[in-house]
């Protein structure tokens, strides 16, 4: 085994940052809250100036200079993915959320909210009941006897643990006798989602420390 | 004391430590267990596997850093199995954590593919507006990314000449950590627009796309590094999420030892309070 | 009138959003694709507010010099210099080589990582000392958990290889996530997208209006 240490110092300024905040674990310093509050500093500061560049200007700016310019014609001759001129309608609801730093204007910025909630409030409706309803309850229907003993009884102990995790969520009556029996069954389904999901969470955060340990040692030390 | 009780007290910070070490040291010395690729992954590898050479696919790799060792090596695979297939790549990012991460992986893979950017694949870049993006796109994708990632006018990309909207597409390859991701183009494109669907998940996402796996909304899924090491696997290749499954192996083993330990040194102490 | 128009305005457009769902006609896609289209850049000011009101009060931390005002000025500082060389390097800022890329590679990429790679060690720390199998119901959980952390890595099948393929940990784990984990998951699915149909359509409608904060 051998070690080329990096000689970019672009590479030492990551390895020490990574090291401040893994200083975190023995116990809270300064050199922890250093980098943590750089890194929200630099999040934010990253986030915005993708904003802008991305949308305000490559879908904003950009369209609303050409269409005002008179570049292809009217700047009311709006089509589809073109809308010209009616861009100032956003810009304008995009600027009104500006107004919640005055405290006497804020109610100006529930304009530019009415908008935003009302298309996504309307795309998750549709999006939940298509998908994650009609088609769910659609792919709940399968056969309940097959040619394999195997696919019969997994068939037959999902369809039980679907009906009676939907009993225990039903809170309308209360859960006793034959309701409180299927209701405690899904609870014992509901756990072994859990048990799974634990599993799987374990996994995931493994995986991060692995990635940050494969920079430090192969990237950082470049151990080989 | 005895040794239960010794346990119950133990600083954490010696757990702390025996984690580190147990991931450390199967990356310097590997113990090359073997990886056997589970249905959902072999599902994802011959979804891909099945489309047809020259045909575009669509790849929205919506992931951060954070995310990076899990779905890195997904993306990866990914775009190398679909150049070898003479497949037209569209990359298109709708997490705002990834686009410069993105575009550094479709650039290396494409470099060491031999593939033309602009010809046989392109990096749109990254789009604010989470789901209305998603079925803006369902109208037109040159309308709603005007622009590639590095400013260029998509329009006068060769491979773009044929793209209008989701139809275009012989497959939606979705690689995601969180939101937006899989869960809302099974909901807002899958159900609309009905392209085929598979998905590269982090492993917390992993159970919750079993439902859409099973209805068919999804026709394969990758889960976290198991799933993109067996997927490596499948492709002969032994990257970067092949390395760190020993290193996982150990760290479950160990949690699990945790979970035992604990609870036996917590039984120890309440008997030992109660007598 | 100042939040009853707004509740219209979310009506009209919300139930507009769901007939374009059902509705082809370009009578109401175009509408449709341009509400979408302004949601987007909305949300894109939304972001540069943010950022904004985190330095405005950042900025107030530091001048009123609470305790811990020193790393709020590093996080200003951080803050206006990713902006600041961001804007200065224009359209192609994310271009190889550039200022702002190098802060995304060594600065913003490591310590988003190190961040959550944290959350390792706690995993770990926390199974030793809160997981508690008291009951059934924990211990079924636990139960799940180990065949499903031991079967999804390779030294679940390297340990019962002995067993036929069917029985390994590997096969065990991928049936437990396929059946019961998946009746559960599809049952908490169907569930939750009852719930989210009756809200969205309660936002809609004018029923649900915490959105619009404020008393007038």
């Amino acid at each position: 085994m051998s070690v080329y240490l990096s000689h970019d110092p672009g590479v030492w300024i990551a390895a020490a940052l990574t090291l401040f905040i893994f200083s975190f674990l023995y116990k809270d310093n300064p050199l922890y809250k250093f980098a943590e509050h750089l890194f929200v500093g630099v999040s934010a500061g990253y986030y915005l100036v993708l904003s802008f560049w991305s949308v305000l200007v490559a879908n904003l700016w950009d369209p609303l200079t050409s269409a005002l310019g008179g570049a292809h014609g009217s700047p009311l001759a709006a089509r589809l993915g073109d809308y010209r001129a009616f861009l100032l309608i956003p810009a304008l609801l995009g600027l009104l959320l500006f107004s919640r730093f005055l405290p006497r204007l804020a109610w100006l910025s529930r304009w530019s909210l009415a908008v935003i909630i009302g298309v996504y409030a309307g795309l998750k409706t549709t999006g939940f009941a298509q998908g994650d309803f009609v088609a769910q309850v659609q792919g709940s229907i399968q056969p309940l006897w097959t040619a394999s003993w195997a696919t019969t009884v997994s068939a037959w102990i999902f369809t039980v643990g679907l009906l009676t995790t939907l009993v225990f969520f039903y809170f309308s009556r209360e859960h006793k006798g034959a309701l409180g029996v299927a209701s405690r069954a899904g609870m014992y389904f509901l756990m072994v989602s859990f048990g799974a999901g634990y599993g799987y969470t374990v996994m995931s955060r493994i995986s991060l420390l692995i990635g940050r340990l494969q920079f430090l040692l192969h990237t950082w030390l470049g151990v080989r | 004391m005895s040794a239960l009780d010794r346990l119950a007290r133990l600083d954490r910070r010696w757990i702390f430590l025996v984690t580190g070490l147990l991931v450390l040291i199967p990356l310097l010395w590997p113990l090359n267990l073997p990886l056997t690729p589970a249905p959902p992954v072999r599902a994802y590898h011959d979804a891909i596997a099945s489309v047809p050479p020259g045909s575009h696919v669509l790849v929205s790799a919506d992931f951060d850093p954070a995310a990076r060792p899990e779905l890195e090596p997904m993306l990866r695979t990914t775009l190398r199995q679909l150049l070898q297939r003479r497949c037209k790549v569209v990359v298109v990012v709708l997490y705002q954590g990834g686009p410069l991460l993105v575009d550094q992986i479709v650039r290396d893979v494409a470099a060491a593919q031999g593939a033309v950017y602009g010809r046989d694949l392109v990096n749109l870049g990254f789009k604010a507006g989470n789901e209305a993006v998603m079925v803006l796109m369902g109208q037109s994708i040159p309308n709603t990314f005007p622009r590639d990632q590095s400013g260029a006018d998509v329009r006068t990309l060769p491979v773009m000449r044929d793209v209008r909207n989701y139809s275009s597409f012989r497959l939606l390859v979705s690689i995601a950590t969180g939101y937006p991701g899989t869960k809302e183009y099974v909901q807002q494109v899958q159900g609309r627009f009905h392209i085929p669907i598979v998905a590269g998940v982090t492993a917390v996402t992993a159970p919750t796309m079993y439902p859409y796996l099973q209805s068919g909304q999804l026709r394969g899924l990758l889960g976290g590094m198991a799933g993109a090491a067996e997927y490596e696997r499948l492709m002969n290749e032994r990257g970067a999420a092949s390395r760190g499954m020993d290193a996982q192996s150990l760290a479950h083993v160990f949690v699990a030892l945790c979970i035992v330990l604990g609870n036996l040194a917590q039984r120890a102490r309440a008997r030992r309070e109660e007598g | 009138m100042k939040r009853e128009l707004p509740l219209f305005v979310t009506a009209v457009v919300g139930l507009f959003m769901i007939l374009s769902f059902f509705v082809p006609h370009q009578l109401v896609s175009v509408p449709a694709d341009f509400l979408q289209q302004s949601a987007v850049i909305v949300v894109a000011f939304g972001i540069v507010l943010g950022g904004a009101n985190l330095l405005r009060v950042n900025l107030e931390a530091v001048v009123k010099r609470q305790p811990d005002w020193p790393y709020r000025l590093v996080l200003i500082a951080g803050l206006l210099a990713t902006v600041v060389i961001g804007l200065i390097e224009g359209r192609d800022f994310q271009a190889l080589g550039t200022r702002s890329t190098w802060i995304y590679d060594q600065i913003y990429a490591p310590m988003s990582s190190a961040m959550f790679a944290l959350l390792a060690f706690f995993i770990a720390s926390a199974a030793f000392r809160a997981f508690r199998v008291r009951t059934v119901e924990a211990g079924l959980l636990a139960l799940a958990a180990f065949l499903v952390m031991l079967g999804r890595v390779p030294i679940g099948n390297a340990i019962t290889g002995w067993l036929p393929s069917g029985l390994r940990l590997g096969a065990v784990s991928e049936w437990i996530l396929r059946v019961p984990q998946n009746a559960a998951n599809r049952a908490i699915l169907i569930g939750a997208a009852l719930g989210v149909m009756a809200t969205g359509l309660r936002v809609i409608l004018g029923i649900e209006r915490s959105y619009l904060s404020g008393e007038e």
